[in-house]
């Protein structure tokens, strides 16, 4: 991106002057070298987020931000619903609630070395990863409803995980104002088969060490301590979410100029929050995002089974769960007062900062968890919210390394096996059903997650905390 | 990535950039064939086309205001029909009427071992859409997909 087209504020924040018909400036958080290497559209399109209606403060463009559809992923902006205010089914994409969650395991690196490989073969072949792959939980009409309604909790009454496990979901594992009603018989039979699946592209089941620790009170907070083994998951809403996405941006997209809304970009498909289709979205939106918890609390559930027979003294406990493609309702100060607005985050995390009332009692004194996915060969990190982060970008932060390289590039640059080679080499074993995927999600395929993270550390968007290391990973 | 020309083509389908996603792109002599070389194009984003036997037939009818729009929304349709399956296609039929479309397509059950599925396609977005004649007069149909 042109520097040209900014005006620095800060050694991390950028700013885009209102022009045309941008209603609020554009702000991105980033370094300077981050900023040089962002495309051109991510200036556009964080332009374009700006001039649509009822959009509060800016239009906000996290440090991994890249060419997204119509938002930039990595992008977050907020909208009042009094003030004529929008929800865009672009603005929260196609893998509605695709986010990460962190399980504690109890062991260390000593306990693991052993059984590594028995380990990465019994979860390649319990977790259900990859295109076609189908999963163990069938769902009739009934359920499906039910588990539309009702998220993690849902599963979690249904013998799919720990009572406990809720306390650490976002929206506690259930999200409220889920319709199933207003989702498709076309979504919902694409999902009938996907419960507790990983799916594929850049989704994963990842066994990681914890090998640095930034920040030893959060740590402890945390539970987690240097040596640590960890499990994460990256997955979201699988084909229902997509099936949401694709039906609304078409509706969204054909009834915008019935409500007077002039899109930039047809990918931005937005309806007013307090219109016919905008509630209609949001009620399936909202079972989307159930749909994800639940997803995910199979898949950990399917994880738990694994380390029982794999590792009987391992004790999985949940950490925390994030989700970073949604639209929630949050309240925020705006000019002193408290508004209630529909927060739209883009492949960005929320990372709401100490004392908030939606942070679990037992970590709400530091403040939220925040899970950035790395590759199969770098690392991830855990974040925490912070205070300064709730007037930065409604308290938001980046999700991850972001790709820097097409899958067409990769593919010439790399073969799987060459990879999958070179990792086993480095410790890292990784299981996928396909060579080919591999080759497409190759760590040099992404940009250094580190960089990333130190920019939102910088920015005070969220604080380090650790860095993880993969030693198993499972792609789909 | 695309595929291979010869001289006396009709059609063909190719792939162009996107930082995180993928572009599909049909170049037919007719609207149909451009469309019919864009479904080839998803097809071969998730997997190598000539592994994919034409053996089965699915129909596929679908409508929508414009011809951009009735693009995504075959694309979209393909993508259901894949994921609701567990099949992929590698030929394709397609008639237009006005803004209505209906396809033949023929594949076969997914295999994993032997396909090797790269990727899964989420759906068919409005990013660098469109369906147009270049300067030779043939028809060019392409969107992004998202994986």
């Amino acid at each position: 991106m042109d520097l040209k087209l900014l005006k620095r504020r800060g050694p991390d924040e950028w700013h885009i002057s209102p022009h045309g018909k941008m209603r609020v400036p554009g702000v991105i958080y980033a370094t300077e070298s981050l900023i040089r290497g962002m495309d051109e559209k991510v200036y556009e399109q964080v332009v374009n987020v700006a001039t649509l209606p009822g959009i509060m403060q800016a239009s906000y463009a996290m440090p991994d931000a890249h060419w997204g559809y119509g938002f930039p992923i990595g992008g977050v902006a907020a909208f009042d619903p009094d003030l004529g205010g929008v929800v865009s089914a672009g603005g929260v994409g196609f893998d509605i609630s695709c986010g990460v969650r962190t399980l504690r395991t109890g062991l260390t690196v000593e306990d693991l070395q052993p059984v590594k490989e028995r380990l990465a073969e019994a979860l390649f072949h319990r977790i259900p990863a990859g295109v076609g792959s189908t999963g163990l939980v069938h769902l009739d009409k009934h359920e499906m409803d039910a588990m539309l309604a009702g998220g993690a909790k849902w599963a979690v009454g249904k013998g799919y995980g720990l009572h406990e496990d809720l306390e650490f979901i976002e929206e506690r594992g259930c999200m409220a104002g889920a319709k199933p009603e207003n989702v498709s018989d076309h979504a919902k039979k694409r999902q009938q088969d996907e419960m507790g699946t990983l799916g594929s592209g850049n989704h994963y089941l990842e066994v990681q060490q914890v090998v640095t620790l930034f920040d030893a009170e959060a740590a402890a907070v945390f539970g987690i301590r240097e040596g640590d083994i960890v499990v994460s998951i990256h997955c979201g809403s699988r084909g229902l979410g997509h099936q949401i996405g694709t039906e609304f941006l078409k509706s969204m997209a054909v009834s915008a100029a019935r409500y007077h809304i002039e899109l930039p970009d047809r990918e931005l498909a937005c309806a007013p929050i307090n219109s016919e289709v905008g509630q209609d979205y949001l009620g399936a939106m909202r079972a989307a995002i159930n749909c994800a918890l639940a997803n995910r609390q199979i898949v950990t559930h399917l994880v738990r089974e694994v380390f029982a027979d794999v590792l009987p003294e391992a004790v999985l406990s949940l950490l925390y769960d994030v989700s970073h493609n949604t639209c929630k309702v949050e309240e925020h100060v705006i000019d002193g007062t408290p508004t209630r607005l529909f927060v739209h985050r883009k492949g960005a995390t929320r990372a709401f900062g100490p004392g908030h009332s939606d942070i679990p009692p037992s970590l709400r004194a530091v403040g939220q968890p925040v899970l950035i996915g790395g590759t199969m060969g770098t690392a991830s990190y855990v974040l925490v919210g912070t205070k300064e982060s709730m007037s930065l970008a409604y308290g938001s932060a980046c999700h991850g390394a972001g790709r820097s390289m097409s899958r067409h590039q990769a593919l010439r640059q790399w073969h799987g096996r060459e990879v999958v080679k070179d990792l086993a080499g480095r410790g890292i074993l990784i299981r996928s059903p396909s060579m080919r995927g591999i080759a497409e999600e190759a760590p040099g395929a992404y940009k250094d997650v580190s960089e990333v993270v130190d920019a939102a550390d910088e920015a005070g968007l969220a604080r380090k905390v650790a860095r993880l290391e993969p030693l198993i990973c499972v792609k789909g | 990535m695309q595929q291979p020309r010869s001289e006396t083509e009709e059609a063909r389908w190719e792939h162009f950039p996107h930082e995180a996603d993928i572009g599909v792109r049909g170049i037919g002599s007719t609207k149909e064939k451009a469309f019919e070389a864009a479904g080839l194009a998803v097809t071969a984003v998730i997997t190598d086309l000539a592994s994919v036997s034409p053996m089965q037939a699915v129909q596929i009818a679908c409508e929508a205001p414009d011809e951009e729009l009735l693009l995504v929304d075959w694309l979209n349709a393909l993508v259901y029909e894949m994921a609701t399956r567990k099949m992929l296609f590698s030929r394709f039929t397609v008639h237009l009427n006005d803004h209505s479309l209906h396809a033949t397509a023929w594949g076969e059950p997914i295999e994993v071992a032997r396909h090797q599925p790269a990727v899964e396609v989420k759906g068919a977005t409005y990013t660098a859409l469109s369906v147009k004649r270049d300067e030779q007069g043939r028809w060019i149909a392409q969107c992004v997909v998202d994986v």
